[in-house]
């Protein structure tokens, strides 16, 4: 088995997981009728493509594992997404700061992996890329009006970004795994992303009227670690909601 | 929040549609974000091929209570009809 690219894999496929369950919980409830609706879409973009991810990581794996069995019968430690997926969906400000800035990623993330030598991963991220620049899009339009907003989005907004940019940090630095991959012409070096990412988010924040955090506040060591496995107390109640109805009644369907 | 949002019609002109097709309404703080909505509220089965919004109160709508004075006097006008003629099978979309 290529243990590394398996890693990889899951790493794309659980940061999109959790990301879709955290926003699936807006459901019913989103600020107005049109925001509920296109988190939703949101969320079902994300959730298909954790599905592919696993399901090839499932493949790569060859132990038999499919998509339901990573997603559901995986715990805590063995969930390889990058910490600010699995945070707290907080006001809608915090939904759409750990958005933007997760969205972001993902876009230059892809527009690298669409390159990839790996033809399923190509494929994947191809598919990926068209729903993922519209959500970059929108996700930077919401922060724009919430930031240049009241003076009450306003500093919401501000709190927002601030509090998801400490989990930024880990985004952006490569361990064995991914200098590995890369190395392949697989995957991504992450170190490369922050360039770019930087500069997008710099201008979105600046057309909110928000401040840009300071780097520093981005690379508190311990603020990382998710794509290690080590994760915030938080991925827990995710997982324990998520995987109920599996663990409770294994094989359970309907 | 909403109160603030005005109130933006939506049409959409779909795969194999001519024309654009009033498809409803939503809310927005402005255009740009009104077409983000309209694309998540009526495009999410694939409907559509081009969207406009225009905000509702740029809207200028006959008053029912016109209806004699403005439609009436064409019913009595046959000649007006053009439905004598047969339409030639190269004419589509009339």
């Amino acid at each position: 088995m290529d243990k590394h690219l398996f890693e990889y894999l899951l790493r794309l496929g659980d940061s999109t997981l959790i990301l879709s369950q955290r926003l699936s919980a807006w459901c019913g409830h989103g600020p107005v009728l049109e925001e509920d609706l296109a988190l939703t879409n949101t969320a079902l973009d994300l959730l298909g493509q954790a599905r592919m991810w696993l399901t090839l990581a499932g493949e790569v794996e060859g132990a038999g594992r499919d998509e339901d069995q990573l997603a559901y019968l995986r715990d805590v430690h063995e969930f390889r997404n990058c910490l600010l997926v699995e945070q707290p969906n907080g006001d809608y400000g915090a939904t759409m700061a750990r958005q933007f800035l997760f969205d972001t990623w993902h876009y230059f993330l892809l527009q690298g992996l669409v390159q990839s030598s790996d033809e399923r991963v190509a494929a994947v991220a191809a598919k990926a890329i068209k729903e993922v620049t519209y959500h970059v899009r929108r996700a930077g339009d919401l922060v724009v009006r919430l930031g240049d907003g009241t003076e009450e989005s306003h500093r919401r907004m501000q709190n927002a970004i601030d509090a998801a940019w400490r989990y930024t940090g880990e985004l952006f630095v490569d361990d064995e795994v991914d200098l590995d991959v890369a190395g392949r012409g697989i995957g991504v070096a992450l170190s490369g992303l922050r360039a770019p990412w930087l500069e997008h988010v710099t201008e979105v924040l600046q057309e909110a009227t928000l401040e840009v955090p300071e780097e520093a506040q981005a690379f508190m060591p311990l603020l990382r670690g998710g794509r290690q496995g080590r994760h915030s107390e938080e991925l827990g109640y995710v997982l324990a909601e998520m995987q109920y109805l599996q663990r409770a009644y294994p094989g359970a369907s309907w | 929040m909403s109160k603030a949002w005005p109130l933006w019609e939506v049409f959409i002109r779909s795969q194999h549609g001519l024309a654009h097709k009033h498809v409803g309404s939503l809310h927005a703080p402005d255009a740009e974000m009104a077409i983000n909505n309209a694309r998540d509220v009526y495009t999410r089965r694939n409907e559509g091929l081009s969207i406009w919004v225009v905000r509702a109160a740029d809207i200028v709508a006959s008053s029912p209570g016109d209806k004699e004075p403005l439609f009436e006097p064409a019913n009595s006008k046959v000649y007006r009809h053009p439905t004598f003629f047969p339409m030639p099978e190269e004419i589509k979309h009339m």
